[in-house]
């Protein structure tokens, strides 16, 4: 079958691409062109490569594939790679947006252009390796490896305050992330390797158990970001250019629920039945708190943020629901997310590279100048609100339907926190949007370019056929998501069962 | 020929002796042909620390004894002495250009490095209390000449002598440390002390307490620090580099030869030591580092905070502990000296610039220099994939098998605090704007830097080499 390294490929061809940038000397036009050109075709070619995973993928079966193996660190810990149900659509997820966010960066990132285009891939590099190493160290390796170029990013080219949202990104997340090392460390010791498929058939003691999963906890809980951990969020993002907002809300937002699904759940499975209420507790608090912060923002990227928060809550009730429909609706919801919000935050980009400013009361009767842009932000508006059509609606649906098999309350509350979705989106729609065109400075923009639309039109298709067609994504990780449940709950009755006989 | 004299091996030692008897024909050298050889004695004596190093290297494998079980030679020595030599070469490489000032031309310089490398290689060989504190006064006494030879600077001056001062006291209490032990167990031999010690009593613990405070001053663990930071600003830049790289690697030698083959009886009493040092260092490294401004100041809190993180692998106790503070001091020592090659280039109209301020916008001016700068900066903070992340993982995984919970949580939360201030550096490179053009790099810091940025930056692609002769070292001491 595959005779080479297909997914290696993928994860280290940008870094190649990088390299090439580098090579590429100068700091004239030409030679800025040619980095974006570069970082483009590169991207693009990541992206056709990582296409050939999906069409040789056998979504019948549960187990990793493209394994690749390699001795490494020392005993137990190896270079090992591999895809299975749950992290392919995120690996896709990365190399589909890549290219927009280059695109997207075109005109707008004029500085250090270079430099830029190389944090860009070497963040591919690090994103696509995360979610598809075996190898518990390798994994933080490139976990923790994407702090680099990100934070260049945001503090490099970001905005005024890039400064304290940088070193507030930086270092909360590795906060977190620390914790989850000592962890690791710990199940090294406990099985005698950090391989994730070994870790995933061997046993945890109880105790352990809560105290890794806890530790875990801390890094994904900022990572993804939950309530009350969330608030270096609204900073990144406002302060990020628009592709660093993109690759944020898309991709290292998943990362936090990725690792939920593929370390807590199976490798803490008592824990996490344990702590199921915890978070059911703080994803509705996210759900419902985060919602409301949205309706009172002033900046529209801070909006938007809040608003992923908002989401990323359905996404950790689904998940730690553990039912079949709450975690394949939590998949699909990340994945959906992810187009969302990235095509939201190139929305917003779009309208402030000819403004230059994120303040909602600057908008308004957008409509009348920029139909066609008011078109694409209503579509994406509605996914966010959840509108049955739209992608939004399936995952949000069925992580709902999930959590109502396990917790009534958890499920309608969350379920208001949909209506005050709702409400923000469209309140911000129709500020920036509707309206009569009166402020001068809106009177001579443009409607989208070319270069705009070719962003913004692969994700408008993506969004409304994943909502009315999202069999590719479900099929994909269904038997995955399916083994995952039954191996939790196997483990949960088993102790149950224990605790019955004494 | 035969190496055996008076009925001991010397050719355990043939290292050693080749570069006491270099050091002293280069002395004479330098003695009767004047200033104007300093270069040539720099060059040589460089020449010389390969030697030794080859050496060193080409003895017979195993473990060798002589002058009675005093002086040891296996792989863990083997290991740290190429590491202490390649700190004393890269530094004389390093002070080139400080030696090429009219004003400075003294070979005795380089000799005293010499001299002071001799010292660290007898101190980790050691086997015994008396061998220990003979190349411990050795390495010492050269390098407080060595930290005041910027003979016209006050600063410089006061540095030699605080150094002096200070390391009088710690060696006196060292040594008051060795009577004690001495009494309690009728011999000075780590062996026949471990034969001797089983249980901790109280005479025992006091000799050990002094004993290691004076081991811990040397590494400058708190709370016997308080020299590091006025002596790394005060000393000239190239010495604080040899300060912050190969005499910690003696030191930190010793330290571990003695806890682990000395004491291996009464672990929990040095272990509870061990925490509180580390603990205590680890802190006061992060935070106190973050109100500093003087790179020279900031870089010995850096220093202080890192020799707390090696002795988290100590603390354990363990062969996987002892590799992990030999992993450590490696991945340290070449971080160090890749650092203060960048230090040592900031210079602005012919004057050395000090002020971390002074590197803002330095990715404008030298992309490359701050770039690898950078990288540096985020492995000495243990962000991965850089050797840095390595380094740490090795002491703490160490810790956590020796079930050393509370010190491992409270140490990654202190590597977060530490990596504030290095990432402050990282933002004055990069978001802030130039300071003003830098000098162009000299072709010998240039690689220095390059030696030590690209293994930082690829150690993760093949870490086998060093992780494997780590753990062969370590398993020598037990």
């Amino acid at each position: 079958m595959t005779t080479w390294p297909i997914l290696s490929v993928v994860t280290f061809l940008p870094v190649l691409g990088a390299l090439v940038v580098y090579l590429s000397r100068g700091d004239d036009e030409a030679a800025r062109r040619n980095a974006r050109w570069i970082a483009l075709w590169t991207t693009l070619v990541t992206f056709a490569v990582s296409l050939i995973l999906v069409w040789r993928f056998d979504a019948a079966s549960a187990d990793f594939q493209f394994v690749e193996k390699a001795n490494w660190l020392a005993s137990g810990i190896s270079y090992h790679m591999g895809v299975d149900g749950i992290s392919l659509p995120f690996v896709i997820l990365t190399t589909a947006l890549m290219p927009l966010c280059i695109i997207a960066s075109w005109k707008s990132i004029t500085d250090r252009v270079r430099e830029y285009m190389m944090a860009f891939l070497l963040l591919e590099t690090l994103m696509v390796g995360t979610f598809s190493a075996l190898d518990l160290v390798l994994f933080y390796l490139f976990f923790e490896g994407g702090l680099i170029p990100m934070f260049l990013i945001i503090g490099v080219w970001g905005g005024p305050r890039r400064v304290y949202a940088s070193f507030k990104f930086f270092l909360y997340t590795l906060l977190g992330s620390v914790l989850m090392l000592l962890a690791i460390m710990a199940l090294y010791w406990n099985a005698g390797t950090t391989d994730i498929p070994t870790l995933m058939q061997t046993a945890v003691p109880r105790s352990l158990q809560t105290w890794a999963w806890l530790a875990f906890f801390a890094s994904f809980a900022v990572k993804m970001p939950m309530w009350p951990v969330h608030t270096w969020l609204p900073d990144a993002h406002v302060e990020a250019p628009t592709a660093g907002s993109v690759i944020l809300a898309a991709i290292l937002l998943k990362m936090g629920g990725y690792g939920f699904l593929r370390f807590s759940l199976p490798m803490f499975p008592l824990a996490s039945h344990d702590f199921a209420p915890l978070i059911f507790s703080l994803s509705v608090i996210a759900i419902v708190y985060t919602s409301l912060v949205a309706l009172m923002q002033e900046d529209v990227k801070k909006l938007i943020a809040y608003s992923s928060v908002a989401h990323m809550g359905f996404v950790t009730m689904g998940i730690f629901a553990a039912t079949t429909q709450g975690v394949a609706g939590g998949m699909f919801q990340m994945v959906s997310h992810g187009i969302v919000s990235g095509a939201l935050f190139l929305c917003v980009g779009i309208v402030y590279d000819r403004m230059h400013t994120r303040e909602i009361a600057a908008y308004g009767g957008l409509v009348n100048r920029m139909p066609l842009y008011a078109l694409v932000f209503m579509v994406f508006t509605m996914a966010n609100v959840g509108l049955p059509g739209t992608s939004g609606f399936v995952g949000e649906f069925m992580t709902l339907l999930g959590t109502f098999k396990v917790s009534i309350p958890t499920a309608t509350f969350a379920t208001l926190g949909v209506i005050l979705s709702a409400a923000y989106a469209l309140w911000l729609y129709r500020k920036v949007v509707f309206g009569p065109l009166t402020k001068p400075s809106l009177a001579s923009i443009k409607d989208l370019t070319l270069r705009e639309s070719l962003t913004l039109f692969p994700l408008v298709a993506l969004t409304i056929l994943f909502g009315v067609y999202p069999k590719p994504v479900l099929d994909m990780s269904a038997a995955s998501v399916q083994q995952l449940v039954n191996n939790y709950n196997a483990a949960v009755t088993a102790v149950k069962a224990a605790a019955l006989i004494q | 020929m035969s190496f055996s004299s008076a009925g001991y091996q010397l050719l355990p030692v043939l290292p050693e002796l080749v570069l006491a008897v270099g050091a002293m024909a280069l002395l004479m050298l330098g003695a009767y042909r004047g200033a104007e050889t300093t270069k040539l004695v720099t060059g040589l004596a460089v020449v010389l620390l390969v030697l030794t190093g080859v050496l060193e290297l080409m003895l017979p494998a195993g473990k060798l004894t002589t002058f009675g079980g005093s002086f040891v030679v296996d792989d863990f020595a083997r290991f740290l002495k190429i590491l202490a030599i390649i700190g004393s070469a890269v530094t004389l490489i390093l002070s080139t250009e400080f030696l090429s000032d009219p004003s400075r031309r003294i070979f005795e310089y380089s000799i005293l490095v010499l001299l002071s490398t001799l010292g660290m290689m007898v101190l980790i060989s050691a086997a015994d209390l008396i061998m220990l504190y003979l190349g411990l006064e050795l390495m010492s006494l050269a390098l407080y000449v060595v930290a005041a030879s910027n003979r016209d600077n006050a600063k410089s001056n006061e540095a030699g002598l605080k150094y002096f001062v200070l390391g009088a006291l710690s060696s006196g209490m060292l040594l008051y440390g060795a009577s004690l032990i001495y009494g309690f167990t009728g011999t000075v031999d780590f062996a026949g002390i471990a034969a001797a010690v089983k249980t901790g009593s109280v005479g025992i613990v006091f000799g050990l307490v002094f004993l290691l405070a004076g081991l811990c001053f040397k590494v400058s663990a708190v709370p016997f620090h308080m020299w590091t930071p006025d002596v790394y600003e005060g000393a000239p830049t190239p010495v604080t580099a040899f300060f912050a790289s190969a005499p910690k690697v003696a030191a930190l030698a010793v330290f571990t030869r003695v806890t682990l083959t000395a004491f291996p009886g009464i672990v929990p009493q040095w272990q509870q030591i061990l925490v509180f040092v580390a603990i205590a260092s680890m802190a006061l490294g992060s935070f106190a580092a973050i109100g500093q401004r003087n790179i020279k100041r900031l870089m010995a809190y850096s220093s202080i905070g890192h020799m707390g993180f090696a002795l988290v692998g100590l603390a354990s106790g363990t062969v996987e502990g002892a590799q992990g503070v030999l992993v450590y001091i490696a991945i340290y020592v070449a971080m160090t000296l890749g650092s203060f090659a960048v230090i040592l280039t900031m210079k602005r109209n012919g004057q050395a610039v000090e002020q971390i301020s002074d590197f803002a916008g330095l990715s404008r001016t030298n992309p490359m220099l701050a770039f690898l700068f950078a990288m540096l900066l985020f492995s000495l903070a243990g962000i991965p994939p850089l050797a840095g992340f390595f380094a740490k993982w090795y002491v703490f995984v160490a810790a956590i098998k020796a079930g050393l919970f509370t010190l491992a949580v409270i140490g990654v939360l202190t590597s977060v605090v530490g990596a504030f201030y290095y990432l402050t550096i990282i933002k004055l490179m990069y978001f802030d704007e130039p300071a003003g053009q830098v000098e162009p790099m000299r072709i010998e810091l240039r690689t220095v830097l390059a030696v030590a940025g690209i293994f930082n930056i690829f150690f993760f692609v093949y870490p086998g080499p060093l992780v494997s002769v780590a753990t062969a070292a370590a398993k020598s001491l037990f």
